[in-house]
């Protein structure tokens, strides 16, 4: 097994028809994923890239064609609202890869989703892999932005805020021979759809992660939030990071995940809370993998 | 993004929330007609995006960047040694802020000073209004000495804020009767302002009591939210520039996000996570990263030739670490940015690369066809490694 996706998965687009959803699809048909259907309002009845149907609405798609998985690539205006859509179409996993959605946009949408039995991964996000058998690891489930012949089928859990830091542990932990059962990008928006925390849980259970590495970066309370919770209930051995132990206080980097103020989610409060539950902390982005095999 | 406290005042005033008579000034004969208009007492004061203007010294020797009087030719003296001068206070660092314009304004007589803002709480997903009894310039110091005297509320992010949120933050901050009717109709008002205006922050601090027995917002500090500024054009034409580090302006012309930093090593790399992680690597192994530079997913040749533009203009800069793990990005296009940058720009310093993902070997290729003099890395630990040491030769 591996967590959220398989390589049997079937996978729906939302934007298929823009220039990245579509490059991105391309990618992943490539790699093997089950990319079943593409929807963009408007658009129905086309035929995306000579295999892959493209629907007027998600409930369509969904009722043709069996996809649980949704990507969004929506242009942030209208990413709340695609959110939405497929999870009134009764979608399990919505994968949000959309950067630049308005906060109180996700504030409603989060507020909305509560109770619903649909996950979402995201905004803001590289989105996820499970690496497959075939060359490359493809014939694999890749749905998002990341490049899919970095990965290799293996053990580590990989869960992280920001995309190419994510990219970094995979090659890393691919190197080193480990390879990966899933990896998943949370996003580095304030308000997300999944935490450390909840993948952490997942990987916990999953019989083929034998090891996790996490990604964090500083701001918020989400990595704390996660390590407290490793510390008595995850039997599997941990090694993270934290980005942004230069990074100026007040100053907002990119994501607006990383911002610090007064002494909150600084770099060192976290490393502490982290090392204090039994996880390995890596120094430096280089040595993310070495860390984790350090422990095995 | 910030704004000017005239500013604040002004969207103030077009939500209905009180504050004290006042104008902006852009000359001295403009100062003295608005101290006029109001009669007695006004207070003027340097409009610039930084804390301490009180406390603060003009380079000309003027000092302080708030002044009180009751006389208007007084006023246009001190807008005259203002407006044009260049104001430094202990948040705008050595090289301070222009200061183009004044606000004069109603001195108001003070009962009592309260706190009340409402930011977006990540970890709550809602609005919050927080609250408290010890207004004024130090209530960082409440916050951290006495957070019981800190009032939270959250904000129901579907339903909005409601009658008895409202009589909570009201008793809290002990109004009543008269005061505690001006007070619910502020809170909403304000929040009706953080939705409307996409806030990320808004901050009255004082919010303060009269002998008269009015409420007023004597200052406001406002946060937006950078995501929401496509559907907020007059935020967004609030924007003033001349206030941000030119860099930055220049970067974000460009779509590329650049904070500028005091070290030496300038960075360019592709996402915030990685690009705060190679500033990280780059202290680890004893050098200083001259600055943040995410030039995101999707950067162009053009993109990059600029971002490189943009380092090099920072003389501080003694070498360049380039670090892309392309997932999007394409490494391909990356090197013909570095190319086409270093034939238009003298580099003159070092430039270490690290390139993988997508496309990387066509990457390489065109880099070392190029003929461009640079040190290849193999890693992150490598290149850091190498840019620390190549300035330090």
């Amino acid at each position: 097994m591996s967590i959220l996706v398989q390589p049997d998965t079937k996978v729906l687009i939302q934007g298929i028809t823009g220039g990245f959803g579509g490059q991105h699809t391309k990618l992943s048909l490539e790699y093997g994923t089950q990319v079943v259907a593409g929807v963009t309002p408007g658009k129905g009845g086309q035929v995306f890239a000579d295999r892959v149907p493209v629907f007027n609405a998600v409930k369509d798609a969904v009722e043709e064609t069996g996809a649980t998985v949704s990507a969004v690539f929506v242009p942030p205006p209208f990413a709340g609202e695609a959110i939405l859509e497929a999870v009134d179409a009764g979608i399990e996993l919505v994968v949000a890869i959309t950067e630049g959605i308005p906060v109180t946009d996700m504030m409603r949408v989060a507020a909305t989703m509560e109770g619903s039995s649909t996950r979402l991964i995201g905004p803001n996000c590289p989105g996820i892999v499970t690496p497959g058998e075939g060359p490359q690891s493809s014939g694999g489930c890749r749905i998002g932005i990341a490049p899919g012949y970095i990965h290799k089928k293996g053990s580590v859990g990989v869960v992280s805020r920001s995309g190419t830091l994510t990219y970094e542990a995979v090659w890393q932990t691919t190197q080193l021979g480990l390879g990966q059962s899933t990896c998943i990008g949370i996003g580095g928006d304030p308000i997300n759809g999944t935490s450390h925390l909840d993948i952490l849980k997942l990987f916990n259970e999953d019989p083929e992660t034998e090891s996790i590495i996490m990604i964090g970066e500083i701001g918020g309370a989400a990595e704390e939030e996660a390590a407290a919770w490793a510390k008595d209930n995850c039997s599997k051995p941990i090694a993270a990071f934290i980005a942004g132990t230069t990074a100026p206080a007040g100053r907002r980097m990119g994501h607006a995940g990383a911002i610090i103020s007064g002494g909150k989610g600084t770099a060192s409060a976290k490393k502490e809370a982290l090392a204090d539950a039994g996880i390995a902390i890596a120094q430096t982005p280089a040595e993310m993998g070495a860390t984790l095999a350090k422990l095995l | 993004m910030n704004i000017h406290e005239y500013q604040a005042k002004e969207l103030f005033a077009k939500f209905d929330i009180p504050t004290p008579k006042g104008k902006v000034a852009e000359s001295a004969a403009e100062a003295h007609a608005i101290a006029d208009e109001i009669g007695g007492q006004v207070v003027i004061k340097a409009q610039v995006h930084a804390g301490g203007r009180g406390k603060g010294t003009f380079k000309n020797g003027f000092q302080g960047g708030v002044h009180l009087s009751g006389n208007a030719d007084e006023i246009a003296e001190i807008a005259d040694k203002m407006i044009g001068q260049t104001l430094v206070t202990h948040q705008t660092g050595e090289s301070g802020k222009v200061v183009n314009k004044v606000m004069v304004a109603e001195a108001v007589d003070i009962e009592k000073e309260y706190y009340l803002a409402i930011l977006m709480d990540r970890e709550g997903r809602c609005p919050v209004i927080v609250a408290s009894k010890e207004g004024g310039v130090n209530i960082e110091e409440v916050a951290e000495k006495t957070p019981e005297k800190i009032l939270r509320v959250p904000i129901h992010p579907l339903s909005g804020l409601g009658d008895n949120q409202i009589r909570e933050v009201s008793e809290g901050l002990g109004f009543q009767d008269d005061i505690a009717g001006q007070f619910a109709a502020l809170l909403d008002s304000l929040h009706a302002l953080f939705i409307a205006c996409d806030c990320s922050m808004v901050e009255i601090n004082p919010l303060v009591t009269t002998p008269g027995g009015q409420l007023l917002a004597l200052d406001a500090k406002f946060g937006f939210d950078d995501n929401a500024l496509y559907r907020q054009p007059e935020i967004a034409a609030m924007r003033d520039t001349s206030e941000e580090d030119p860099r930055e302006v220049a970067a974000s012309e460009y779509n590329l996000n650049y904070i500028g930093l005091d070290g030496n090593i300038a960075c360019l790399v592709n996402g915030a996570g990685l690009a705060m992680a190679t500033m990280d690597i780059i202290k680890y192994y004893g050098g200083e990263p001259a600055n943040f530079l995410d030039v995101g997913g999707g950067a162009s040749e053009e993109q990059v030739t600029n971002a490189f533009k943009i380092i090099l203009g920072d003389t501080n800069v003694k070498g360049i670490l380039v670090n892309i793990f392309g997932g999007i990005m394409d490494c391909d296009v990356i090197a013909h940015g570095i190319v086409a940058a270093c034939k238009q720009v003298d580099l003159g310093i070092p430039l270490v690369v690290r390139l993988e993902g997508n496309n990387v070997e066509a990457g390489k290729e065109t880099l070392s066809k190029s003929g461009v003099n640079l040190i290849a890395a193999d890693d992150l630990a490598d290149a850091a490694q190498k840019a620390v040491r190549a300035i330090a030769a």
